[in-house]
């Protein structure tokens, strides 16, 4: 029996002191009308050699052209000791450290995760993680609603530079609790949110969210928006990328008074692209407002003797407690990614970072030289992007990924669906990973299927 | 290794971990100063050696499934086969791209589309979803697809949801996030479901009813079919708690059941790691009526039988997208290893076992004088044991007991829960524990019983091997410290 200890003679005598004849005698409160027949439909066990070598045919089946797509997930370096540390089984099969004297790796982890975050962003405080950017985005509009007590509007401006898929799952998530999302269009020429288009009297208004750098690569005038929707009476919600985070100016340092809430995908510090997840989200906030943030969080404190510990924290917002009045229904959240971007911060230092940064965007500028210099090919927006950026090509996006598949290429991200005003608009990435011989076989193999 | 620093204490400026940046390159010319960062982030600067060894030794002061027994209770903490990880870590599956062509990944799109065949037919469902990516996000997947079948048919006086006052709290704070008020149904002394105050509770307000069977209380809702009924004719729809799926899986199909939704938690059942507080992965499952609604993107099948996302187009009532992606893709793919290896006479192993398992150490702690919340029923994969007669006599708490197991080498059972039980321990051994754990269980629990008849101080001072002593919980929420600074530090 698969990862069942017991021996025949283990079986009987437990048997009897449970008092019954049976295994089946343990479920006589189950009425009998609802036992299942046989399982159809689920094949008979296999060990471990052909589940091995199934899953590894299954793997082959998995092409895995030169990726030159972002989008939000991002194929970064992921140095060697980060998931060496990561599955050693005292944090892979550990559970939320709800005993903390018994869980002080976890937290203390957990701790240092939050200091790094925070650091990353200027905030004064983070949270031990969400599920993943877009959900966090979610749950940063709910605690702006939260939060700004003098807004009575639950409106929240919600950019279309944001990632599209983001703000399907904010209205999934949101749409239960009366909260209007405003939709805000961008600079055509600029591909980023105009300060100039914004309203001068928007009346109430909850939340602004700013992408920094925005769903096309695009840099926003952070500092701008930002005094903006703090002079009339807004929150400012950050949506940042961490790896951005080393070369870009923060969202903590936004204009006069920096970014209220912020949040974002943690995939690019150590998470493999692994199809999509498990990935993390991040949320940093102000110190004043740390009681309306969701999650875990983790805080130092002593013990008996005066010693220094962690522990989970200001427990009393969560579920567990509070049940139907807590910040949200999060429980447990990605504690494992957290764990190898903890590591991964580390191995790197801000000299790492910064370096990844520089790389990868110096690659994507190499790489839109020699594409845009294709002719037909063409840059979409003028405003300074980092490490993304949106070229238009001379027909229709999807055909072209199709070629560009058959020559061993993902050659990057069709906006025909949500941006159609585009026209056949590509969203390219080229990361640190991404070499000179790279980029020229893009650049060879675009400039042949445009042929 | 009580004093480990924090990896910040480790730092010396300047020292730079040059196999990960040889050279720093790459200009950033185009970027006006004005957009670019002026100061760097205080990210610690280590050698690798340093990080290595801080976060081993960190690892060092964790109690995990792997190093101890960890019965704690409602979570399922079973033995995580090393196969799922490994398999789940190949190559072709961790460098793939979540928007790569769908040609490129018929590879994980096979494996999700098996995976979710088999959740249907273990759970009687009629369609899956392995979008969400926890338990709670299960949960919300689930009254949202409620709210959104009220919805469908203008039937808008529907505005509370029903939940036993045993529920994990997640229950009520998703029906809140849904837009509902939530009305607490009492437990019969029995610990089952009240139906006199159901039936009292139900009417035309009556969106539908969270339920977890087996209970949080570790004993079968014996009435749920009654209970089904009672929610259905007034009009509201059942959903499904799979927190304690172990304990019937394969025997009962919550579809059987009459659950209109249900969710699943792999990270429990499926045994996908729960790793220090998740990813988790909460699938759910649909019955015909709540199908239109499911949150997408799904895997289906073309006619060629190439497999493919189903979105938006496919499915346009759907409650919409949950994740950025596709959800845990990584911890849906070890839950399918381990389904696989189990098969289907090995998921009904679990449950008779995970049932053996937990109805001994029951007759066994019980054999010893300890209390039972429910001693005339029939334990399910899990059960409460009260210490409220020690709360009194001689004044030993269940936390008491919860931190001395800490120093007798086993994790606390889940202490505190379900709320409605005084000085518990929920206690859930799983199937993967041989007798001779459980036995050691059971003597330390004699032992610390023992102690606590002598001098109730040995309990009220543990743990006392452990890496640090009990904490203070109230100076952290009062004095909050959620972040090292550079300057100042914080007390130690």
């Amino acid at each position: 029996m698969p990862f069942i200890p017991h021996t025949e003679g283990d079986t009987r005598a437990m048997l009897a002191t449970c008092g019954v004849d049976s295994l089946e005698d343990l479920f006589d409160e189950i009425p009998p009308e609802l036992r299942a027949n046989a399982l159809d439909g689920i094949p008979a066990g296999c060990d471990e050699l052909a589940v091995s070598q199934l899953l590894h045919a299954r793997a082959a089946q998995n092409a895995q052209p030169l990726c030159f797509s972002g989008a939000g997930a991002y194929e970064h370096h992921i140095p060697a000791a980060v998931w060496e540390i990561t599955s050693r089984g005292e944090y892979y099969s550990a559970y939320t450290p709800y005993q903390a004297e018994a869980s002080q790796g976890t937290l203390q982890l957990l701790y240092e995760f939050q200091t790094m975050v925070a650091e990353l962003t200027a905030m004064a405080v983070a949270n031990a993680s969400l599920y993943d950017g877009a959900t966090a985005l979610a749950e940063a509009v709910l605690m702006a609603v939260r939060a700004n007590r003098k807004s009575k509007s639950r409106r929240i401006l919600m950019p279309r530079t944001v990632h599209p898929r983001y703000r399907d799952v904010v209205e999934t998530i949101v749409r239960h609790q009366g909260i209007e999302l405003t939709r805000l269009d961008y600079d055509t020429a600029g591909g980023h949110i105009d300060p100039t288009s914004l309203p001068t009297e928007p009346g109430d208004v909850t939340a602004l969210v700013i992408p920094q750098p925005n769903f096309f690569g695009a840099l926003e005038d952070a500092d701008t928006l930002t005094d903006w929707a703090h002079a009339h009476g807004a929150l400012v919600i950050g949506v940042v990328n961490p790896t951005a985070m080393a070369v870009i100016n923060p969202p903590g340092e936004w204009g006069g008074a920096g970014a209220d809430i912020v949040c974002g995908e943690g995939q690019p510090l150590g998470i493999p692209l692994a199809s999509g997840g498990p990935y993390f989200g991040f949320m940093c906030c102000k110190q004043k407002i740390v009681r309306q943030m969701p999650g875990r969080i983790i805080g130092a404190t002593v013990d008996l003797e005066g010693k220094r510990g962690y522990v989970l924290t200001l427990q009393a917002r969560e579920q567990h407690i509070r049940r139907s009045k807590a910040t949200s229904n999060i429980c447990t959240n990605q504690g494992l990614m957290t764990t190898a971007a903890t590591i991964y911060m580390a191995v790197m230092g801000s000299a790492g970072l910064e370096n990844v940064a520089r790389q990868c965007h110096a690659n994507t500028r190499a790489l839109i030289k020699q594409l845009s210099a294709i002719d037909g090919v063409e840059t979409v927006f003028d405003r300074p992007t980092f490490h993304e950026t949106v070229l238009r090509l001379p027909r229709p996006v999807n055909g072209v990924l199709e070629e560009l598949a058959g020559h061993g290429i993902l050659g990057g991200v069709d906006l025909a669906r949500d941006y159609p005003e585009l026209g056949h608009a590509l969203l390219v990435c080229a990361t640190e990973t991404r070499s000179e011989a790279d980029l020229d076989a893009y650049a060879v193999a675009l400039r042949e299927v445009l042929a | 290794m009580n004093n480990e620093p924090l990896i910040f204490e480790h730092s010396r400026p300047g020292r730079i971990n040059r196999a990960q940046s040889a050279h720093l390159g790459g200009d950033l010319d185009d970027i006006p100063d004005t957009l670019r960062r002026q100061r760097r982030p205080g990210l610690p600067e280590v050698s690798e050696l340093d990080a290595v060894r801080h976060y081993t030794r960190l690892s060092q002061k964790n109690f995990s499934i792997d190093t101890h027994f960890y019965p704690l209770g409602s979570c399922t903490m079973k033995y995580n086969p090393r196969a799922c990880n490994t398999l789940a870590s190949l190559p072709g599956f961790l460098g793939q791209h979540p928007l790569s062509a769908v040609r490129d990944s018929q590879g994980i799109l096979a494996c999700l589309w098996d995976l979710q065949e088999m959740l249907k037919a273990v759970t009687g469902m009629c369609a899956v979803s392995l979008t969400p990516m926890a338990g709670a996000q299960g949960e919300f997947a689930g009254v949202a697809m409620i709210r959104a079948y009220h919805d469908a048919r203008g039937d808008d006086a529907r505005t509370e949801i029903l939940v036993p006052d045993a529920a994990h709290g997640t229950n009520p704070a998703t029906a809140t996030m849904c837009g509902y008020s939530v009305r607490e149904i009492p437990t019969d002394a029995q610990g089952d479901v009240d139906v006199v105050a159901l039936k009292a509770a139900v009417g035309p307000h009556t969106a539908g009813i969270m339920l977890t069977n087996p209970s949080t209380l570790g004993v079968f809702e014996r009435r749920i079919h009654e209970i089904a009924r009672i929610v259905h004719q007034a009009g509201g729809l059942l959903y499904y708690d799979g927190a304690n799926l172990n304990a019937i899986l394969g025997k009962v199909k919550p579809g059987d059941m009459g659950f209109d939704v249900i969710h699943i938690n792999l990270h429990k059942t499926f045994s996908t790691p729960h790793g220090g507080g998740g990813p988790g992965s909460g699938p759910v499952g649909v019955s015909e009526r709540l199908h239109p609604f499911i949150p997408i993107p799904l895997v289906g099948r073309d006619d060629n039988s190439a497999f493919r996302w189903l979105d938006e187009h496919d499915l346009p009532q759907s409650i919409g997208r949950l994740s950025a992606h596709m959800g845990n893709t990584g911890i849906l793919l070890r839950a399918y290893v381990y389904a696989l290896m189990l098969g289907r006479e090995g998921m009904v192993r679990i449950a008779d076992y995970a049932t053996l398992n937990a109805n001994y150490l029951m007759a066994r702690l019980r054999a010893a004088g300890f209390d039972m919340a429910l001693p005339e029923r029939r334990a399910t994969h899990e059960f409460i044991l009260t210490l409220k007669h020690q709360a009194k006599e001689p004044g030993v708490t269940a936390m008491d007991f919860a931190k001395r197991l800490l120093d007798y080498g086993f994790h606390a059972p889940t202490t505190y829960f379900p709320l409605i039980i005084p000085e518990c321990l929920l206690i859930e051994p799983t199937e993967t524990e041989s007798k001779e754990a459980l036995d050691a269980f059971v003597e330390a629990m004699v032992a610390i019983q023992a102690e606590a008849e002598k001098d109730v101080e040995t309990l009220k001072g543990a743990p006392y091997s452990l890496p640090v002593r009990r904490l203070d919980d109230v100076q952290a929420a009062r004095e909050l410290d959620l972040r090292w600074q550079a300057n100042g530090g914080m007390a130690s």
